[in-house]
Formats: C-alpha cells, structure tokens, sequence
C-alpha cells in the first residue's frame, strides 16, 4: 500500500501554487483596466495594449533584446555542449577542476558581482587594445553568453551522463572515427538537451536587467532596463499590457513543447 | 582517411573553445576586480589610480578595504544580506519541502504537470514577477483594496517598502531553485524503504524523520545553497519591494559603482561578498560533484 498524501502536504501544495500564480493573474486581470490608476478598476479596455505596440521606445528595446537573446543563445548552446561533452566524456584532462569550478559557479554568483567585473574588464580592454569602442550589443552579448552556457552544459551533461555508452561504444567499434560518432550519434541523442538549454539560454538572456545595465553603454537599452526604469515609480497600467503579452507568450511556448514533447 | 592527430585536435578544441571563454570573460575579470580594490579613486578616466605608477614601482592602498571596515553601513549591510538571505531559504524551504513531496508522491500522469507548473513561472520574466508583487502590495493594491472592501481594515496596511515584502519577493523568485533539486531527491528514493520501517511497526513520523530526511539531504542541501548563495547579492526584489531599512549589499554595490562613482570601493565590496560566498560555494560544488558520481 501506497500511504495516501496528508492533508497538510496537499495544503502546502495548493497554498504554493496560489502563491506562485495569484500575482500572474491579478496583473493579466490589471491589464484590461481601462483607468490610468492601476489598480483602480476603471472598466474593461484594451487600449494598453495599442498604446504598446505604438511606442518606438518600446519596440526598439525588444528588438534589441530579441537579438541579444538570439546570438547569445546560440554561442552559449555550442560553448556550453562542448563544455558538457569535455566533462562527460574526456575522463580527466590538465585543469579539469578549475574547469568545472568556472562552469558551476556562474550559475550561484550573484550577479552584481559578474556584472561589476565584466564591465571592469571590457574597461580595461578598451583602454589597452581599443576594444570594444562602445558597450550596447556586442558587450550584452558576451555577458549572457558566459552566464547561459553554464546552465546549458549542465542539461547537455547530465543527458550525456544519464545516456547509454553502448551506442557510442558500437559506433566505435565499428570503426568509427570519434569525430564521425560525435556528429553522426552523440550530436543527434543529446539535441532534446540542447534545444533545451538554447530556450533556456534564450529566456534568461531576454530576462537579464542586472548584467545589462552594468555592461551597456549609452543607446543599449534592453527591454528589462526600460522596464525597471519605468517601474521604479510604481505601477503603470501599460507595464501590466506588457507583462501579459510576455507571459501569455511564454507560457503558450512552454505548453506547446511540453505537449510536443509526451506525444 | 583522417587521423589520429585529427581526432586528437577535435578533441583539444571542444575542451579549449569553452575554457579559453570562460577564461577570458569570467576569470580574469575577477582578477581585475581585485587589481581595482587595491587603487585609489581619482577623478580621471579611468577613475582609480594605477597600479604601476609612472617611475613603474607597485603603488597599491588598502583603503578601500579599511573603509569598509570602519564605516558601519557596510558591517550593518553585510549582515542585514546573510540574515535576509538565510531567513528566505528557510523559509523556500518550508514552503518547498511538502510541496517537492506532494509531487514527488502524485501519480505519475499529473506529476509532470505539477512539475511544469513549477517552472513555468522560472522562464517568466524575473522583474515582470516581482512587479507583480508590486501591485499586489501596494497601499491602494488588490491586497488592501480587497481587506478594505471586506471591511477588515480602516487605513491601508503599509505592506510594500517594508522587510516582509523583500522576504515574499525573495521566496516567490527562489522557490523553483528549491523546489527542484528537493523534487530530484525525493523522487529517486525507493519507496519499498518507508514500507518496510512501517512494517518493522515504526510512525509515519519516525520514517519520516529517520528514512525520508536522511536520504532527501542531498537535495536540501542543494536547494538552500541554490537559493542562500544568490539572494545574498540580490539587487532587483529589495529595489522595488524593499523600504530604506532593508538595504541590502547588491544595492550598496550598485550605488558605490554608478552613483558616487567609487570604483575601488564599489570593488572592495564585491571582493568581501566574493569571500564570504567562497565557502558556500565550494560546498555546493562538493554535493554536486557527490550527487553526479552517485548518478553515474
């Protein structure tokens, strides 16, 4: 016999998913205000969501934002499946430690701290090799990179180890060349953890407000560093408008390749 | 036909591309970080003195340091960081153990859902999370306005700007960090375990305590530092929740660095928080390095 749940383990549950998903809903619910007061019901409306797509300052910053996501996702997924494959596959190598100490601490440093020293460093190399000459997309870019390849070589790492070896094993028997087993047999069973960690990448870079305003210079605004500037002085109903257009987005993305992914 | 050399060549640029990355943008940055904290500000561009001066001799201070440590701001902030810190991962941890175990114990069919549920809000914009709060706290938000309606209060309660709505924002943001390494844990325990403890005529309580707990440790462990090891230096939630007693030391370090322009201080501070996360860090990659030999 399996022991039923008790009843305060099913309380804690339905109290954590009230709280994980209440505020979601009072903002979306917000977002058809029509009073400029946010939290004011003035009425159901949706001219929030035209006054949104009718900012420039807006739609700039998200295609700012969605390109920084774009590259840094991708150079993060290749780094970081490289990164998985060396530490899942290659045994031991020199300096395999302090390998894996700079893969997994990214992933807890608080950020403050990694935006502070990239900014430091981009300084530095400007004044000694003249580059970058401005800090906006390419220094954002390099930022996400580096804090998005650690979480990507911890999916494609822990698929690499969970993996069966025997394929692998085979193909090499085989006579397979190790580069041909990579690509032809490795590179196809692990893509489920690469997609996987590319969408990550790609969120947490969308997401990032604290390494961007420490690595961007003047006219990089991203989307998050337009929103926190606007939502230091409260709430604001055209923030709300937003904000539901993000999580209907993101979560009909998630819903979607979750079912993709049972059938 | 390709060689040895070949595959041996492959095999240096699939270690080397990502070491020499993260080299390069993650390493040598902190060197840089500590190379600042031992200059002097000056008001130049850059805005700290060489390390090297003109006649080429090292000129290093250890001012910034010494201030940090005879002003009290910072003491108060280092320790107001730990205490706000450890109370929220406590706190994710009360809330996220049951509910990691209710999960872990459904039906297969819903557990995947359950656990979906979890993360969906972790891919949902971070700041669009805590702003949610925001307008949940507020004096006129959904909070008061309801309490009100209902007649249960006068006044609106000052919920927003104070300790209690940092301690929500940390908990709702860090959860998910908690949740799924207790999940993970839980999940691979075997059963058969507390049946036989059961059946050997002992409590649900006592198998708790002596089997569940025990074999979960791993993944608590995981979890509190997951969450510990980031709030410290969290900047956004004591932002826009937080009132002008719950500074914390990611805001002082913004602020040295972008409003007064300290760059050496600014550095200072982020050199001692690197010290004092140095210990739970290591820590965490020790369990983690623990938990991948367990797995393979």
């Amino acid at each position: 016999m399996r022991r039923t749940r008790s009843r305060f383990v099913i309380t804690a549950l339905a109290f954590g998913y009230a709280f994980l998903y209440v505020p979601l809903a009072s903002v979306i619910f917000y977002s058809f205000n029509d009073s400029r007061l946010a939290t004011v019901w003035g009425g159901f409306s949706t001219r929030w969501y035209g006054e949104l797509f009718r900012n420039d300052l807006v739609l700039d910053a998200a295609y700012l934002s969605l390109r920084i996501a774009l590259f840094s996702a991708t150079l993060a997924t290749i780094l970081g499946t490289m990164a998985g494959l060396a530490l899942a596959r290659f045994g031991t190598f020199r300096g395999r430690t302090l390998f894996s100490g700079m893969i997994t601490s990214p992933l807890v440093m608080p950020e403050v701290i990694t935006g502070l020293s990239l900014l430091l460093l981009f300084v530095s190399l400007q004044s000694l090799i003249g580059w970058p000459s401005q800090r906006g997309f390419s220094t954002i870019t390099i930022a996400h990179t580096t804090f998005a390849m650690a979480y990507v070589t911890v999916i494609v790492r822990s698929r690499l180890t969970a993996m069966d070896l025997s394929l692998e094993e085979a193909a090499m028997d085989l006579g397979g060349r190790p580069l041909r087993v990579l690509f032809d047999i490795t590179l196809p069973l692990i893509a489920p953890a690469m997609i996987a960690g590319w969408l990550l990448a790609f969120t947490l870079s969308l997401d990032d407000l604290v390494l961007a305003s420490f690595v961007s210079g003047p006219g990089g605004t991203t989307l998050p560093m337009l929103i926190f500037s606007k939502i230091k002085l409260g709430v604001t109903p055209d923030i709300n408008a937003l904000a539901t257009v993000i999580i209907v987005i993101v979560s009909s993305g998630v819903m979607i390749s979750w079912w993709a992914s049972r059938r | 036909m390709m060689s040895k050399q070949a595959d041996r060549f492959w095999r240096r640029v699939i270690v080397a591309a990502p070491y020499v990355w993260l080299f390069v943008f993650f390493l040598v940055p902190f060197a840089i970080i500590f190379k600042i904290s031992l200059a002097d500000p000056q008001i130049a561009q850059p805005p700290f003195t060489p390390t090297f001066d003109e006649s080429g001799s090292l000129s290093i201070t250890f001012d910034s340091f010494l201030f940090l440590l005879s002003d009290k701001l910072y003491i108060v902030t280092y320790l107001k960081s730990l205490l706000m810190a450890s109370v929220a991962t406590v706190l994710c941890l009360l809330l996220g153990f049951p509910m990691a175990y209710g999960i872990a114990r459904s039906a297969t069919r819903v557990r995947n859902l359950l656990l979906l549920l979890i993360i969906l809000p972790f891919w949902i914009s971070f700041l669009l999370r805590v702003y949610a709060w925001m307008g949940l706290l507020n004096n006129y938000g959904v909070i008061n306005n309801t309490l009100m309606w209902l007649g249960a209060i006068e006044q609106p309660l000052q919920l927003i700007y104070t300790d209690f709505a940092v301690y929500l924002g940390l908990v709702y943001s860090y959860l998910p960090f908690m949740i799924l390494p207790l999940y993970a844990s839980l999940e691979r325990m075997d059963l058969d375990l507390i049946d036989a403890a059961q059946d050997l005529g002992a409590t649900p309580s006592q198998a708790f305590w002596n089997i569940t707990l025990p074999l979960a440790k791993p993944g608590v462990i995981a979890g509190c530092l997951l969450v510990f090891i980031p709030t410290i230096g969290e900047y956004v939630v004591p932002y826009l929740l937080g009132g002008p007693e719950s500074l914390m030391i990611g805001r002082v370090l913004f602020d040295e660095f972008f409003v007064n322009r300290d760059w050496p201080l600014a550095s200072s501070v982020a050199m001692v928080l690197l010290t004092l996360l140095v210990v739970p860090i290591v820590f965490l990659q020790r369990n983690q390095a623990r938990q991948n030999e367990a797995a393979a």
